[in-house]
């Protein structure tokens, strides 16, 4: 919807280059995220995806290239400082705190929100119990946001694998990011939790917070996304709205292969998603 | 209403020298009291963040050493002509000093390991506990090493030309060692239950998420590193005016061991379980003591401990607690939430 008022760029990812040994994970990768788009950024499997939301959040250091949020560079910074900046992202990998609740998982994440420092915690001041007390408000709220409130007191570990992405992202807003990187959300989600997700995505949209979502379900891409960037072998091959991805021969020709190439070009666009994501799980 | 069962408690062991009646008594609850603040603040680290300082007792043993010497003064020889000569300070003084150089130490060494963690913290920590044993060994001119600090003053609490309590009794040191176990219980408790407690449970659960989401691993590491030395110096600082003797026997091995057993046992990363790990292997020694060998007592203490981490592997407070919640919980949890038994395991 406010695609047209979209200019500013809020991620700027220029030139990039990781290397694990000898291996070139990704290649000159120069794409920037706008402020307030939804962003997909697609790949076969073993594209670089992950290494590259590793690099920009400072998990691993970039051989080359510069990155930088709201024009300032994250080069050095640890995951701590990059979140600082409002960039928080989640895991492919399933990842939450196993032995906490639900509710305690979104209060930890509520970390950065708080300002009381250890002295006045420890000399216990009214302002920490007023502030705890605000942050139980706000965890709640956290939760009932993707709809897992009834789930508060569950253990992270011991809620289905659907909940337990969900709690992922709770986690993550949370920390009240301007920009959210999502590294395959719905991946182990059944079709009517990837649908309520996909609804969860309009309202974080709403909150004005930006987002960059990797992503294999092809259907919830182009469905969320206001622009998608096609990643392949660790460069850049493509870069438009849903629709010209849809129809660039590029990324047919990288999803399917080249023998695949003109019986995809005949089908309608909207199938050549599917099989992407065939292609892309098995 | 908890509020009140707390105080209740703090009263009824406040209450235990007008009626216990022996003062042989009363010296158990001293120690097992000091070992239970330096069990609490050793759970702070291993059990909120997650890593083993194996090397604890140095904490615990330089503020006895600190506490002693502020308060005996001492001279050095630093050369042929000039003495550096420490007038003794006041007792109160001497602890405060203890808790803030047991403190400094804790920071140095969170500092060092803590950018490598896990196994490097072990081998940190034991390696400083060992350094500081044998200065206190050698370093003769100042801390008489193996002769031992000797007629070290109790406590005193003094205004001066009006009033001055000297704790020669037992009593007194009592209460002060209660006292001092609720102010570490208040802190840690206040600390766990916040930002900062979070935080390092968060980075005891899953390191990459703590950081995505904002928490500095190294500050709050470094912050459970300084308050748990502080007030293992704290602890050690108690005991030296108490006992009234230090030498460097305080950094024996053993006594880090004996915390963690106690934590272990207790339950780590609960607030009550060094509590309950402290009380039963301060007392058991005792009790032991009566009608056991030494090396007996020993293989009694091995065997008590390998059941319990056998059959309570998280330790007795949490088996407890799990147990008391199943047994609450039991006849509407299984109409409302189907899946609730299960969150218990
Ligand atoms: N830590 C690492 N060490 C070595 N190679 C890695 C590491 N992480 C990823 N790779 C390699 O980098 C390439 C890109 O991986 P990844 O970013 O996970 O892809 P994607 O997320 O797009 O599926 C793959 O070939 C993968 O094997
Ligand atoms: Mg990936």
């Amino acid at each position: 919807m406010p695609a047209k008022t979209i200019q500013q760029e809020a991620l700027t990812v220029d030139s990039l280059e990781v290397h694990f040994g000898g291996l070139l994970a990704i290649n000159s990768m120069t794409f920037d995220v706008r402020a307030g788009e939804v962003l997909g950024l697609i790949g076969p499997n073993g594209a670089g995806k992950t290494t590259a939301f590793n690099a920009i959040t400072g998990y691993i250091r970039p051989s080359s290239g510069h990155i930088a949020y709201r024009g300032a560079s994250l080069a050095g910074l640890s995951p701590n400082e990059v979140a600082d900046l409002g960039v928080v992202r989640t895991f492919q990998k399933t990842s939450v705190f196993g032995g906490q609740s639900a509710f305690d998982n979104v209060l930890m994440g509520l970390h950065r929100r708080q300002t009381r420092k250890a002295l006045h915690i420890i000399f216990g001041l009214p302002s920490v119990a007023a502030e705890e007390r605000e942050m139980r408000d706000t965890a709640r709220e956290v939760l009932d946001f993707v709809g897992l409130g009834p789930r508060a007191d569950e253990l992270g570990s011991a809620l289905p694998y659907g909940e337990q992405r969900l709690l992922e992202v709770a986690v993550a807003l949370a920390a009240r990011p301007s920009l959210l990187l999502l590294d395959e959300p719905v991946s182990g989600m059944n079709p009517s939790e990837t649908a309520s997700f996909m609804q969860i995505m309009g309202e974080i949209r709403k909150l004005g917070i930006t987002v960059l979502l990797v992503e294999h379900d092809m259907k919830m891409v182009m469905g969320v996304s206001d622009r998608v960037v096609v990643l392949n072998n660790g460069s850049i091959i493509a870069d438009g709205s849903p629709g010209e991805i849809q129809k660039n021969p590029d990324v047919i020709r990288a999803y399917l292969g080249e023998r695949y190439k003109k019986k995809a070009q005949m089908r309608s666009t909207a199938r050549v998603g599917a099989k992407g994501k065939k292609r892309a799980q098995g | 209403m908890n509020r009140f069962l707390e105080v209740s408690v703090v009263l009824f062991l406040a209450s235990i020298p007008f009626w216990l009646g022996n003062l042989y008594y009363l010296h158990i609850l001293i120690t097992t009291g000091i070992f239970i603040i330096a069990a609490m603040s050793l759970n702070l680290l291993l059990g909120y963040t997650g890593q083993l300082s194996l090397g604890h007792v140095a904490f615990f043993g330089i503020g006895s050493y600190t506490s002693a010497l502020v308060s005996l003064g001492f001279d050095l020889e630093l050369t042929e002509s000039y003495t550096f000569v420490f007038e003794p300070k006041p007792v109160w003084f001497a602890f405060l000093c203890g808790i803030v150089l047991a403190a400094i130490s804790g920071w140095l060494i969170g500092r060092i390991s803590f950018k490598v963690r896990g196994a490097y913290f072990v081998i940190v920590s034991i390696s400083f506990a060992e350094v500081v044993r044998l200065v206190s060994l050698n370093w003769i001119d100042l801390t008489e090493g193996p002769m031992a600090l000797n007629n070290i003053q109790p406590f005193t609490f003094a205004i001066p030309g009006l009033w001055e309590l000297t704790f020669f009794k037992k009593e007194p040191n009592y209460w002060l060692v209660l006292g001092l176990c609720v102010v570490c219980f208040v802190i840690i408790r206040r600390l766990v239950q916040s930002r900062a407690g979070r935080a390092m449970i968060a980075l005891r659960e899953n390191e990459p998420l703590a950081t995505s989401i904002g928490v500095d691993v190294t500050k709050y590491l470094v912050l459970a590193t300084i308050l748990s030395a502080g007030m293992a110096g704290a602890a050690g600082g108690l005991y030296t005016h108490y006992v009234r003797i230090v030498d460097p026997d305080i950094f024996l091995f053993i006594y880090t061991v004996t915390m963690v057993i106690m934590v272990v046992t207790g339950g780590k990363g609960t607030l009550a379980g060094p509590v309950v790990g402290g009380l039963i292997f301060g007392i058991l020694p005792e009790v032991l003591r009566a009608f056991a060998s030494p090396e007996v007592q020993w293989i009694i203490y091995g065997i008590l401990m390998i059941l319990i981490v056998y059959f309570l592997p998280e330790g007795i407070v949490p088996a407890v607690t799990q147990w008391w919640q199943r047994r609450a919980r039991g006849p509407e949890g299984s109409m409302s939430q189907g899946s609730a038994p299960g969150a218990a395991s």
